[in-house]
């Protein structure tokens, strides 16, 4: 089993952060991971995006070009990928960042308004996360003790205090 | 224990460099390498080594020269611009026959280039790492965790051949994260000279005093030198190549690809198997010495060879050298900072192999 | 009276030195400090690219040999390494003022605790003679055959006035070697900077204004005569600065 996903939005939405999330839920999965930012001046506001492969097998190509899962946060990256999702993948939208819906019958889109969700929650900046559970559930990813011990790792010791408020924003995605 | 956690590959080159007990690091900031001085600028302080931000590449190699001729582990890290700053003071750190590790994420060239990743570099790092006949020895890892291993074996061959040691990475491996294991108990210990009678560092009344040189203006005393490290250098080349041939036994067409375009290869092998394409992947891990005798083995069976790479096409010299015109060689490859997808490197296999499948 | 002779770290070889040479009691000088102050087995010098390129011959200490104009660098990471050990190098004016400018001004601001013996002689010995930063206004070299022309080729670097700016430096010292008295203050002034150097108090300059008989087209008297007539003037003897900076 090969799941090549792609994450994009712009820089400051957490991409590389939920990026990582799933690279180490992957790890304690015994799955084999990758993690592959773009970097470069994207990295200060412009469009950001991040490979993650996780597989039973050793990783060869670590950038993905054609995922089988999509997250996308912003517009210009909902135009830019979701032609190159394999048939029979699944896209994640943040349908209160990006308007369009797509036209491919060949692939499952999930429209959740994560940014909305956020704000509702009181889980301003979470939006990411939110969107990041609804993955999770889709792809059955990990159980929730795995999601538990992933958000205690990636969380940094300096915001150790957003550990429950990750989680909460995962379960609300899974819930989605 | 060891844990598995997911490591930057430029951080596992720096965590590396302090368990082989790396005692000093100088460097310059440049992209895409910086995590490099950023991991170790905080990590040497509490390990009791040097990190020092130096005021240019030329001056972070020089201190190197400094800190190896003291016969102290130190290092130094830089991508492709900077590595050409550096030249001048490794082709004096070879002069002096000294040992040390510098860092090469290769990033697009020439000049400026850009900041994406590139192997445009193979030929200066194998050829003409500096002025006068010198060589150094050249690691391609192409993961996380062979970058944390290859940085051990760098300081130990640096010291058993005295001579400087390269670690060949690039924008994509230095950038990328997956799961690497260190020993969390193994006790980190800095390196001294104890090892190291040539060592300039301070004689203690004990011995004559030692002198780290590369001049010699007598041109027969130059010559017996360099033919001296020369015959050296035939040492490393019997004993010290490193390779890995992946499903070669049966290819009959093998992929010869080195560092992370040797994973995009493995990938478009694996495809090709798919479509009934004998395939394999030949991956050097030393660059220099050029591991000659694997790569014959490797293509025992092949009818052809393609060498796909991040550039216009240098590694491909040395591939089609090492194998002397025993079967066809060709080129694919992307540059300037573009990554060649497992489809292209696929297509490429089957326009050589369309033939005779 | 102590007896005249070589001090112990100076080598028992012959330099290869130009008669008039001020190289050889700068070399000796600081060779008499490295006796006095007992420190030749944990001293670590670094010569430059210049007429003092051998240099590692004739210290009897460890020596290292810098690409040109690098010494700085390469003291830095010996030092660093080994911060117990006495670092110093030896500098010609092309190395440390001009190819060499920015290890010189950046090791000074680090406040690298080494100490930097400078040679001033406003040229470009071991090549032939060519135009220094520190050749001075109207000076005829190999490279200014009209003399420096200060429109074209513009001023000589000061450098202790430059460095004696910078917060890392703890002593910036000019001195000569024309006379007895001249000789006996540059010692104090090396000595000085050994002495700042083992009580870790930072950068220690000393420039020692220096003779070129050979490339000014001097006797050897005649060019002791230059330094008082035509350098010191425009490179004036003294401290520029001197204090802990730790």
């Amino acid at each position: 089993m090969t799941n090549d996903i792609l994450l994009a939005g712009f820089g400051g939405q957490g991409i590389l952060f939920i990026g990582k999330m799933l690279a180490y839920l992957g790890l304690y999965e015994k799955k084999q991971v990758s993690w592959l930012p773009s970097y470069g001046p994207e990295m200060r506001g412009g469009t950001c995006n991040c490979s993650v492969c996780i597989s039973d097998d050793p990783i060869g190509s670590p950038l993905v070009l054609e995922p089988d899962q999509l997250l996308v946060m912003n517009t210009p990256s909902f135009d830019k990928f979701i032609g190159t999702v394999k048939v029979g993948g699944k896209c994640f939208i943040d349908s209160s960042l990006v308007e369009g819906k797509s036209d491919r019958t060949d692939i499952d889109c999930y429209y959740v308004p994560a940014t909305a969700l956020a704000g509702e929650n009181d889980l301003q900046g979470m939006a990411n996360v939110i969107l990041l559970g609804k993955m999770i559930k889709e792809t059955g990813l990990g159980d929730e003790e795995t999601i538990e011990k992933t958000v205690k790792k990636v969380v940094p010791p300096k915001k150790a205090h957003l550990i429950d408020a990750n989680i909460k924003a995962l379960k609300l995605g899974m819930a989605q | 224990m060891s844990e598995l956690t997911l490591m930057k590959g430029n951080e596992a080159l720096a965590e590396a460099a302090i368990r082989a007990g790396c005692k000093c690091f100088f460097g310059y900031p440049i992209t895409p390498q910086t995590e490099i001085s950023a991991y170790l600028s905080k990590r040497m302080p509490k390990v009791g080594g040097v990190f020092l931000q130096a005021e240019s590449e030329i001056a972070a190699i020089n201190m190197v020269y400094g800190c190896a001729g003291s016969g102290i582990r130190c290092m130094t890290s830089s991508s492709s611009p900077g590595i050409s700053l550096k030249t001048e003071g490794i082709s004096y750190i070879a002069g002096a026959d000294l040992p040390c590790v510098i860092i090469n994420v290769q990033r697009g060239g020439p000049g400026l280039g850009g900041i994406q990743p590139s192997q445009s570099d193979y030929w200066q790092v194998t050829h003409a790492l500096g002025h006068g006949d010198f060589h150094a020895l050249v690691f391609a890892p192409s993961t996380v965790q062979e970058m944390a291993d290859t940085v051990t074996k760098a300081f130990d061959l640096a010291d058993k051949y005295r001579m400087p040691a390269v670690i060949l990475a690039d924008g994509l491996l230095g950038q990328m994260m997956e799961p690497v294991a260190f020993d969390e108990d193994a006790e980190i210990k800095m390196s001294d000279a104890s090892n190291k009678p040539w060592a300039a560092n301070g004689h203690g009344n004990r011995r004559e005093h030692n002198i780290i040189n590369s001049l010699y203006l007598q041109a027969a005393e130059l010559e017996e030198k360099v033919v001296a490290r020369f015959k050296r250098y035939e040492q490393v080349k019997a004993s010290e190549t490193l390779a890995e041939s992946y499903r070669c036994e049966d290819a009959e067409i093998v992929v010869a690809a080195y560092g992370s375009v040797a994973r995009l290869a493995k990938s478009a092998v694996e495809l090709a198997r798919k479509e009934g394409i004998k395939a394999g992947v030949f991956r050097p891990i030393t660059l220099w010495p050029f591991p000659e005798k694997e790569i014959n083995t490797a293509c025992e069976n092949a009818k052809k060879v393609l060498t796909v790479e991040m550039s216009m096409g240098q590694m491909v010299d040395d591939v089609r050298l090492a194998l002397n015109c025993s079967r066809p060689v060709e080129f694919f490859g992307r540059t300037g900072g573009v990554i060649p997808g497992p489809a292209e490197i696929l297509n490429k296999i089957k326009e050589m192999m369309g033939g005779d499948k | 009276m102590p007896e005249f002779k070589r001090p112990h770290a100076l080598c028992d070889v012959p330099l290869h030195y130009c008669p008039g040479c001020t190289h050889g009691i700068v070399h000796r000088l600081v060779a008499e400090v490295i006796d006095e102050m007992g420190i030749e087995g944990d001293t670590i010098g670094v010569c430059p690219v210049g007429c003092s390129v051998m240099a590692y011959d004739y210290f009897n200490c460890d020596m290292l040999e810098a690409s040109h104009g690098r010494s700085p660098a390469v003291a830095t990471g010996i030092k660093r390494a080994n911060p117990d050990k006495f670092v110093f190098t030896y500098q010609g004016d092309g190395d440390l003022a001009a190819i060499g400018t920015a290890e010189t001004v950046h090791a000074a601001t680090r406040g690298e605790n080494i100490t930097v013996i400078f040679i001033n002689n406003t040229t470009y010995g071991m090549t032939g003679g060519q135009m220094a930063p520190t050749t001075l206004p109207g000076q005829v070299t190999q490279t200014t055959p009209y003399g420096r022309n200060t429109s074209v080729e513009g001023f000589p670097v000061k450098v202790c006035e430059m460095l004696s700016q910078l917060d890392g430096v703890a002593l910036a010292e000019r001195v000569t070697v024309i006379d007895p008295k001249t000789v006996m203050t540059a010692k104090k002034a090396i000595r000085k900077g050994f002495e700042f150097q083992k009580n870790k108090q930072g950068f220690s300059i000393i420039e020692v204004l220096s003779t070129c008989p050979t490339n000014w087209g001097k006797t050897p008297a005649q060019a002791l005569q230059r330094i008082r007539d035509e350098m010191i003037p425009y490179y004036p003897l003294g401290v520029f600065k001197e204090g802990a900076i730790r």
